[in-house]
């Protein structure tokens, strides 16, 4: 095999590294480079391109190799694919990242990389990368590191110093699938690398608070990711596990990824269209649990035979379930309340409580403060408006549901 | 008719001062013509009146706190009308102090539209402007970028760039101005056209290939990206040539991945698994409380163990003579993966002290193995364990007991009272008596530490740890006669 030149490495590393769904740039610190050095973070992240598969490009996403001992079934770069292989060298990781961030073209680093001969020599690779972006080059831009769950506690700790952001994949909602899709996997010293990156997570939080010079560890928390559709899990069982990783790990994010045919594919794991409606589904039924103030119990009761509603939301589907709740006074209501209302976002929840300080809402300003009222207006009262007997009405659920009911097939029926 | 020539499009300092000179001087909006530099000049118009002077110590006109910020970005927007608006919303706030609350009137409901237009457009810009490497005259080189925003952002973003790109010397064109920034002062220049600008960079076959390479055919969602990455930013974005193709052949990828049989693993693969595999390949369990410990790692007895981070084993030397058994790990527990090292761990040690009882005299461990919690938000929330629980853990308490052969065992509260007796009862009604454990022989039971955490009263607790203390004392009289 002849040596590769980098734009070759270039294609294959990235490829390699699209199937992780991460790309956020937000949290953690602020800091610029006005002291010195280059680049910023405002805390907000920014998406510097997106996609034609609708998904942004804010970090440069790569695997420093996709060579790998592990034979994970779901996976690219596991050691049974024979797709092209590729190694950087850290030096030209560095190298690209820096020529584009200079160009404005990324908010920074999303290092990720296939186990090579261990656990540890493949996490010190990554850490040597983000060290000599922060030391040698004064990089102040966003870096995320994924944490191999096997390392040396020592390394886990200096790659925090360095990165915003540490992520460890539980992979699959199941523990069970661990087993049998990724065998060199183990569910258990996964679930501890997350509980050990909590309590540094923690004790770093804690000690910035006495002294405002500690040293910090990766600011921006850490993220997971979990695959849906390569097993049997239910959605039930994936918001489940999502709120048991959420409270138990402190996690700023959990990222569903929609299983999606890869080149290379194992005879045991056939390929299928990857489930985007289920994907998106339970992206709005994570944003419940932690944004609107619903319980697993609710989002979990609210589904059928254990599945989210493909064809309308999770929270309409909630209400459409627990009519008796409604209609409620927008002028009246409390705050975790009209959260409840769909159609009503934290932003217009927050208009509306504003306003009717001020004013009494009439149906026209709801109106004004929400993107559709179509699916507001059975579940509210106003000044001038009231639902009547619409919301007992059997035929408010298909009213409110698409005409085109998104089908998706499931890879087990 | 009154003029006001403003510096700029989006000279925001230009129009405060003005305002509030009108305003003192009672000029109603539809008196007020607005120019700035870009725009028409209404050449028919009335000729201007200068504007007033604001009398010597007037105050001028107050606005809440928010105001300003709001203004600063409405200003750049492209409409016109945007300065009147303002000028409107200035005098009405003189009158309804609280009318930004009203998000729903008119002018507030179009400001803050402009303004979300205004944010949006800037934020665009921090993502969309492409810098290319020029060569400059010392030799040190330059970027440069072109870009066209929809609204007169350049100044309200030119400071994200100086402080991100602090250290490089760059210029922003754009038709409507030009920032510079030599690595000490940021300036404005008059705009120029598309053909000052670099036509290309070196590094832009390399974005491109990682633009092409990042995306994935099976998850084709145009619309999103479109929605994201409007198609007029296109027409600047190096990446955007790709973009035709690489949908209309997306399909076909996903189809021909979706249809291919699936591969023949490479020659070396099974030899690399099972090295993998062999290093890999746990320890010989070992024997005693290691062995135990390391046998309970895997436990799921019930099914606490899905929800909980790993077992947390019991704690302590084999030549420990007071077995302790507490309810179940808690949270830090949980993670830490040791009993007893959170608040009540804390509390029991430091009572364990006060009674005279070393450390290495005392095992310790819990009736439940696994944290039982509701998730709730982004905490957990303790949840006792039940019978059937403590029924399936007992397994292991069993085996520790037997292993230890301890001089005494002390329940700590009524979780462990269960476990060691199999039966039931209320600590308050047998604290400090000895009960008999089929398993464990004689069972001391107190109370467990965390209820001296949740007592609110300094008092309480004070008063609470010392009967705790007192009975750990009683426990080391019963086992040592001393």
């Amino acid at each position: 095999m002849g040596q590769l030149d980098s734009m070759s490495k270039l294609a294959i590393l990235a490829d390699a590294a699209k199937y992780d769904a991460s790309c956020a740039s937000s949290g953690g610190d602020k800091r610029n480079a006005r002291a010195g050095g280059m680049g910023s973070t405002t805390g907000m992240g920014i998406c510097h391109s997106y996609a034609p598969d609708g998904r942004c490009i804010s970090l440069l996403k790569l695997l420093l190799t996709n060579h790998c001992i592990y034979d994970c079934l779901y996976c690219v770069n596991r050691v049974s694919s024979d797709v092209r292989r590729a190694r950087f060298t850290p030096e030209e990781v560095v190298d690209l990242t820096l020529n584009f961030y200079k160009r404005n073209y990324i908010e920074g680093l999303f290092l990720s990389s296939g186990i090579i001969r261990s656990p540890d020599y493949t996490m010190e690779q990554l850490v040597r990368v983000a060290q000599l972006l922060r030391e040698t080059h004064g990089f102040k831009g966003y870096i995320h590191l994924k944490t191999i769950p096997d390392a040396d506690p020592a390394l886990i700790e200096k790659a925090g110093l360095y990165a915003d952001r540490l992520s460890i994949n539980v992979e699959l909602p199941r523990e069970e699938s661990l087993t049998v899709l990724a065998p060199q996997k183990d569910a258990r010293s996964i679930r501890k690398a997350m509980g050990g990156l909590r309590l540094r997570l923690d004790e770093a939080k804690e000690e910035r608070g006495k002294a405002k010079h500690a040293p910090r560890f990766a600011p921006a928390g850490q993220s997971t990711q979990m695959i849906v559709g390569a097993d049997g899990a239910a959605d039930s069982e994936i918001v489940r596990t999502s709120a048991t990783l959420y409270s138990g790990y402190d996690l700023r994010r959990v990222y569903y990824s929609a299983f999606s045919p890869i080149p290379s594919s194992a005879a045991a794991l056939p390929l299928l269209k990857p489930p985007l409606m289920r994907e998106h589904r339970l992206y709005q039924a994570d944003w419940l649990y932690r944004f609107y103030g619903f319980s697993v119990d609710e989002i979990v009761g609210s589904m059928k035979d254990g599945m989210l509603d493909l064809s309308v939301d999770p929270k309409l589907s909630w209400a459409l379930s627990n009519r008796d709740g409604f209609p409620i006074d927008v002028n009246r209501a409390a705050r975790e309340t009209l959260l409840r209302v769909p159609g009503l976002g934290v932003k217009s929840v927050e208009k509306i409580i504003r306003m009717r300080r001020v004013a009494s809402l009439r149906l026209a300003d709801v109106a004004r403060l929400t993107r559709s009222l179509k699916n507001v207006r059975p579940f509210i009262t106003t000044q001038d408006w009231t639902p009547g007997a619409s919301i007992d009405a059997v035929s408010l659920a298909a009213r409110l549901t698409p005409v085109m009911a998104p089908q998706q097939l499931s890879l087990f029926g | 008719m009154i003029r006001v020539d403003l510096a700029h499009a989006a000279d925001f300092d230009g129009w405060r001062e003005a305002a509030r000179r009108l305003a003192i001087a009672g000029v109603a909006p539809a008196d007020v013509i607005w120019q700035t530099p870009d725009g028409a000049q209404d050449l028919f118009a009335a000729p201007a009146q200068a504007l007033p002077e604001a009398p010597e110590g007037e105050k001028g006109p107050r606005v809440p706190r928010e105001f300003p910020d709001l203004a600063r970005y409405v200003i750049c927007h492209a409409d016109p009308a945007r300065f009147s608006l303002l000028y409107r919303l200035l005098l009405r706030l003189q009158d309804q102090p609280r009318l930004l609350d009203h998000a729903t009137d008119d002018d507030v409901h179009l400001a803050n539209a402009m303004a979300k237009a205004v944010s949006r457009e800037r934020h665009k810009m921090t993502a969309f402007v492409r810098f290319r490497e020029v060569a400059s005259e010392d030799g040190e080189g330059a970027f440069v970028a072109w870009f066209e925003p929809e609204h007169h952002v350049v100044r309200l973003t030119a400071p994200f760039f100086r402080d991100r790109f602090a250290n490089m010397r760059w210029s922003i064109l754009t038709p409507d101005v030009c920032a510079h920034w030599d690595r000490k002062t940021l300036r404005f220049t008059e705009g120029v056209s598309r053909d000052q600008a670099p036509g290309a960079d070196r590094l832009e076959d390399y974005w491109r290939t990682y633009y092409a390479s990042i995306f994935n055919p099976a998850r084709l969602k145009v619309a999103t990206m479109k929605r994201e990455m409007p198609v007029p930013y296109w027409k600047n974005l190096p990446e955007s040539s790709l973009i035709p193709a690489l949908i209309e052949r997306a399909e076909g990828r996903a189809t021909a991945m979706v249809d291919a049989a699936p591969t023949k693993a490479p020659k070396r693969s099974p030899k690399i698994v099972a090295r993998t595999e062999a290093a890999r390949t746990p320890k010989e369990a070992g024997v005693g409380l290691d062995g135990l410990r390391r046998e309970a790692e895997g436990c799921k007895r019930c099914p606490l163990w899905a929800n909980a981070t790993q077992t947390v084993f019991g704690e302590g030397g084999a030549e420990a003579e007071l077995l302790f058994v507490g309810e179940q790990p808690g949270d830090k527990e949980d993670l830490v993966g040791r009993p007893f090292v959170g608040p009540a761990g804390q509390m029991f040690d430091r009572a364990l002290a006060e009674a005279g009882i070393a450390r290495e005299r005392a095992y310790v461990t819990n009736a439940v193995k696994h944290f039982k919690n509701e998730p709730r938000g982004k905490r957990r929330l303790h949840k006792s364990p039940n019978i059937s629980e403590i029924n399936a853990c007992r397994w292991w308490l069993e085996k520790e007991t037997a292993l230890l052969k301890p001089r005494l065992a002390i329940a700590l509260g009524a979780s462990a009272v269960r476990s060691l007796t199999g039966e039931t009862h209320a600590v308050t009604k047998v604290r400090g008596q000895v009960l008999s454990s089929p398993f464990a022989g004689d069972v001391f039971v107190t109370i467990h530490p965390s209820f001296i955490l949740r007592l609110r009263e300094t008092e309480d607790r004070e008063r609470e740890f010392a009967a705790f203390v007192a009975d750990l004392t009683q426990a080391r009289q019963i086992a040592y006669g001393r």
